[in-house]
């Protein structure tokens, strides 16, 4: 039998309040192990306080080939952004 | 792609690097680039793997349980490095069975440096000062080469592996303030680890055939002979400070170049070592292979209890 383990994404919650980060990856037979490995790979120095692991198959992923029509049409809607719009001077705070 | 047109990407593409962008595995990116990156890092990781094994050997008897604990958590660190290292490899489209196979066959190299024997206790603490404290100069600059999952990792490895070289030179410190017999003991590990440990930097930049494609992408932000003479300088005030002396007559203060002259280095050694010569090469794979072999039947059963245990969720699901 030759079954290669799967390769697994790691995600770790540094701190709480704040998101889960992509830390990096591993293989292991299952996410019960990839959890465990996860543990010992990235977090030795009090990295973080919650893991999350998904395998990579599962993560789609978009091309940067296509980043021109993905992320070129935000670039023209200033319109957007707070200092798109004039206001007189004695306006504070808004 | 027609040749203009390859020739159009590659032109973009330094120029992406030229302006200190990060390359992601995604990108476009040229053939050879993606070649000597996969060269580069696989080396890198491998070297992280065969490196515990020479201090594995000590782990047992390391002399105090202070000793032993740091030890295990550096060989541990190794074993992540490693792992970081494969896997920013792997991103580049190669399997980590592939980059084993490599490693296991011969055709992938590691450095050098791990086919010496570790002797003595004192050589642990040679290998924390001498060995990771050269892997530290070269890794440095990394944390900011192209290759974003790259440096990545060695953001990460660097960050970890400062404690690699001061629990090193405390265990240098501590037998050298020992009796008589500790400091010999001491003063024979640098004997043996110093010239090794400057070859480690690489071959002299005129002999070194990657040197300049490499400084182009970021892969190399000095030359080999920049780092050696980085390394010699920072580590000659190390040695005097514990009473120790380098094993080189010719090493003397040169208040001109502000750096240290040093005497000639044996690269015929160094090149009968890569080639497969030294002391131990042959004792690092033939370990390296028979764990991973009789590991086999282990990530098999794993493997197996994961898929059955998969089924018979699928089957309660059902």
């Amino acid at each position: 039998m030759k079954k290669n383990w799967p390769l697994w994404e790691v995600f770790v919650r540094s701190k709480n309040g704040l998101e889960h980060r992509h830390f990096g990856s591993l293989h292991a037979a299952d996410a019960e192990m990839a959890l465990e490995n996860a543990r010992d790979v990235y977090t030795r120095r009090n990295e973080g306080v919650s893991i999350w692991v998904v395998e990579s198959k599962n993560i789609t992923a978009s091309n940067p080939e296509h980043n021109g029509e993905l992320f070129e049409p935000a670039q023209d809607k200033v319109y957007r952004h707070p200092t798109f719009y004039d206001l007189p001077d004695e306006v504070k705070h808004m | 792609m027609s040749e203009e047109q390859i020739k159009n990407l590659e032109a973009q593409f330094e120029a992406r690097i030229a302006r200190d962008e990060k390359i992601e595995p995604k990108d476009w990116m040229p053939e050879k680039y993606r070649q000597t990156h996969i060269r580069q890092m696989s080396q890198h990781a491998h070297s992280e793997i065969i490196g515990m094994l020479p201090e594995g050997n000590w782990i047992t008897r390391a002399p105090s349980l202070r000793r032993k604990v740091a030890l295990l958590a550096k060989v541990q660190d190794e074993g992540g490095h490693g792992l970081y290292l494969y896997s920013a490899c792997e991103t580049l489209g190669i399997s980590r069975e592939e980059l084993y196979e490599q490693l296991h066959t011969g055709k992938a190299k590691y450095s050098s440096i791990f086919n010496y024997p570790t002797i003595t206790w004192a050589d642990i603490g040679a290998i924390g000062w001498l060995v990771d404290g050269a892997a530290i100069i070269n890794q440095v600059p990394l944390c900011s080469t192209s290759f974003g999952p790259y440096a990545r990792a060695m953001v990460r490895v660097c960050k970890e592996e400062s404690f690699h070289q001061r629990q090193g030179f405390e265990i240098m410190l501590k037998l050298a303030e020992g009796d008589p017999k500790q400091k010999e003991m001491a003063q024979d590990a640098l004997n043996r680890w110093w010239w090794p440990a400057l070859m480690m930097l690489g071959p002299t930049d005129d002999k070194s055939v990657h040197t300049a494609q490499s400084m182009k992408w970021k892969l190399k932000r000095k030359t080999n002979d920049e780092l050696r003479q980085q390394f010699i300088d920072q580590t000659v005030p190390q040695a005097e400070l514990i009473g120790l002396t380098i094993p080189d007559p010719d090493l003397k203060w040169n208040e001109e170049k502000k750096g240290y002259d040093f005497g000639p280095i044996d690269w015929d050694e160094f090149w009968q070592v890569v080639k497969g010569h030294g002391p131990c090469n042959k004792q690092r794979l033939n370990a390296r292979v028979s764990a991973w072999e009789n590991g086999q039947w282990v990530r098999d059963a794993a493997m197996a209890h994961a898929e059955k245990q998969e089924l018979k969720s699928n089957n309660k699901a059902v």
